[in-house]
């Protein structure tokens, strides 16, 4: 039983790492707008299907895949930024932008469902199949990649943040949008900066997740309310928190698969959002949020 | 957040007693048509869609209800609807009823349960604001949804659970419950309607504009939000036990539907956030639609598409939804056919009219 737990924490830790990538794209998005990305787990599943699509007509590597699809999918956030979310009156915000989103993650999956069907697919490379063994663990080199790939662009996310003036904007904005805006930040370009930015993660986040599960269009559903509970538990707005959150509640879901039952882990993953935000109804790292003005 | 809000009494004052007749000829004259409707209509196919249309302005209306009114979003409803379903199911099942009318007695109790659901749910839900509540409704609908699919002692999982069904011939069945999910439309709308005209819904309108300044003024926010939940939960439950027994058979996917708490949200948008009649109009218009999509475009991801695309562009060029801005425009050409007649048109109508009220003076200001 003890292995059979520190395997699952492992497993956690390391899907808790993706996941805390995406995130992360999420909790910014809101962090600087005040709207909730609903399109967000769709994106992950775009991700998804993208790096399939080079892998098998083109032939090319998932991670060099990474090369184009990061931006492409850069070019898609920036694109529904400024379609949809910038044409969005002040008033009523919030209930819209949920909707907009919403109404745009339906029409992907549409999209997606025409050209690509509902058959399940996932990527498969060399590394996917094969683990790494170490300390009497079979780890699969797959999680082991796109743990160091979310690692590694969390870190360069926070040295665009906090070492770029760029990154110094988006900080602003979420510190203060409307103080940000009088000192002359240009929020529309920060607003479809950040987008661009929480999109472009998904796209790695959506090619370590096609490789680790099956997936089709319909995919988009669960990622979402996952990543939802994930920002939400971690503190909307902060990425730190996405982190924390990310891996405490996939290491308690995967936990609960090995002591409970694998039919108990999704709810127990729901439910740690519940307990949480009864101790603590802003999160972990959350901010009380601030009078409507 | 500021809001148009159509309180009854400044149009009332704007309209002549001739006008006043005409609007209740009007709603007298929808009440008969949509009760002769199926006898008219008999086509299973129209009549079928008829249904649906009439179960979403139940639960249109009754979202509407709490969201509408209090301007918290909640997207996590299917939960009552499938809650609603499930005990309908169970119950007809454990007390071994044959189908047929009678079972009908049983969905007031469905939407009973669903209205006790809502209470724990609502408790948890209700200490967060604005985002964290909206996210935490979707949460508790996926934990209601995981829960339908594991609990199988009480919902079979993913094999479902089978409704009794009434011995009709194919020409009638569907008119039985057209005119249960009649009721239960009606039920939702009188709800609505009461709930708006009465001070608990200026309670609610009052939580809505800026709830730190109502609960200093005395509103018993708590409670009010709680309360209106809980109606929602009942009526949305009422719904899933029609639905679940108009189709014979229940699965988790169906009972508890993530696109479910997206449709309604729409209908109510596109008719007109936080009016009685919006959410009608508003189910009236999209339900058909999507079944329309569905047959016409099955398997393919292009329904899909075009509802997207439409819902995109109601919010686009809709914002305030058909209601209010039909509303407006009306109550701009009374006011100036008034003033036309020389009567001196107060101040107090047309701030009425045209402008949103902030939280209401209770008792000259001072709290309660």
């Amino acid at each position: 039983m003890g292995t059979q737990i520190s395997k699952a924490v492992v497993d956690g830790i390391l899907t808790g790492g993706v996941y805390a990538l995406m995130a992360a794209g999420l909790t910014l998005i809101f962090g600087v707008m005040e709207i909730i990305n609903i399109a967000q787990g769709i994106l992950v599943v775009l991700g998804a299907y993208m790096s399939y699509t080079l892998l098998t007509y083109l032939h090319i590597d998932p991670f060099i895949g990474l090369i184009f699809t990061m931006p492409l999918m850069f070019g898609v956030g920036v694109f529904i930024e400024w379609g949809f979310i910038r044409r969005l009156k002040p008033q009523n915000r919030t209930a819209l932008s949920i909707l907009v989103t919403f109404a745009i993650a339906i029409v992907i999956e549409g999209l997606l469902t025409q050209f690509f069907s509902s058959d399940l697919r996932t990527l498969d490379a060399w590394y996917v199949e094969k683990s790494l063994h170490v300390f009497g663990f079979y780890l699969p080199y797959i999680y082991l990649l796109g743990f160091a790939l979310a690692v590694t662009l969390l870190g360069a996310l926070y040295v665009f943040l906090y070492r770029t003036r760029a990154g110094q904007s988006i900080r602003a904005s979420v510190q203060n949008r409307t103080g940000a805006e009088l000192i002359g930040i240009n929020i529309s370009r920060v607003s479809a900066m950040t987008f661009g930015i929480g999109a472009a993660v998904t796209a790695a986040g959506g090619m370590v997740f096609g490789a680790t599960n099956s997936f089709n269009p319909n995919s988009g559903y669960d990622l979402i309310s996952r990543l939802l509970v994930i920002i939400v538990l971690g503190g909307l707005g902060s990425i730190g928190g996405a982190l924390v959150a990310a891996v405490v509640a996939l290491v308690i879901e995967d936990v609960t698969a090995v002591v409970w039952s694998p039919v108990w882990a999704s709810t127990m993953f729901f439910a740690v959002l519940i307990v949480v935000l009864l101790i603590r109804p802003n999160g972990l790292f959350g901010r009380p949020e601030a009078r409507v003005q | 957040m500021a809001q148009p809000v159509s309180l009854a009494a400044p149009a009332d004052r704007l309209m002549t007693p001739t006008m006043r007749v005409a609007k209740l000829v009007l709603l007298g004259g929808s009440v008969v048509a949509a009760i002769i409707f199926p006898f008219i209509f008999t086509n299973p196919a129209v009549t079928s869609i008829a249904v649906f249309t009439l179960l979403f302005v139940g639960a249109a209306s009754a979202w509407n209800m709490f969201s509408g009114y209090t301007g918290y979003m909640a997207l996590g409803n299917a939960v009552f609807y499938g809650c609603g379903a499930y005990f309908f199911a169970n119950l007809a099942s454990h007390l071994d009823v044959k189908g047929g009318v009678g079972l009908f007695a049983y969905v007031p109790l469905a939407g009973l349960f669903a209205g006790l659901v809502a209470i724990p749910v609502g408790w948890l839900a209700l200490r967060t604001r604005r985002h964290t509540f909206v996210v935490i409704t979707i949460a508790i609908f996926f934990i209601f949804q995981l829960l339908a699919y594991n609990l199988t002692g009480l919902t079979n999982g993913s094999s479902g659970m089978q409704l009794p069904i009434p011995p009709w011939n194919a020409a009638t069945y569907n008119t039985y419950f057209y005119m249960a999910a009649l009721v239960v439309a009606v039920v939702a709308i009188g709800l609505s309607w009461a709930v708006k005209r009465s001070g608990f819904g200026l309670e609610l309108l009052a939580i809505r504009d800026d709830e730190d300044r109502a609960a200093g003024l005395g509103v018993r926010t708590k409670r009010v939000k709680l309360a209106t939940f809980v109606l929602t939960g009942f009526v949305t439950g009422m719904c899933g036990a029609i639905y679940a027994y108009y189709l014979g058979s229940i699965y988790p996917p169906f009972a508890f539907e993530a696109i479910f708490d997206v449709t309604i949200a729409l209908m109510a948008f596109l008719g007109g956030l936080g009016s009685v009649s919006g959410p009608v109009v508003g189910a009236l218009i999209i339900e058909p639609v999507q079944q329309y999509f569905t047959l016409r475009f099955t398997g393919g991801g292009l329904s899909l598409i075009l509802f997207g695309v439409l819902f995109l562009a109601v919010i686009r060029f809709l914002p305030d939804g058909i209601v209010p801005s039909l509303g407006a425009a009306f109550r701009r050409r009374l006011g100036a056919a008034k003033a036309a007649v020389d009567e001196p048109v107060s101040e107090l109508d047309t701030l009425g009219s045209s402008t949103s009220e902030p939280t209401p003076e209770v008792n000259g200001g001072v709290p309660r």
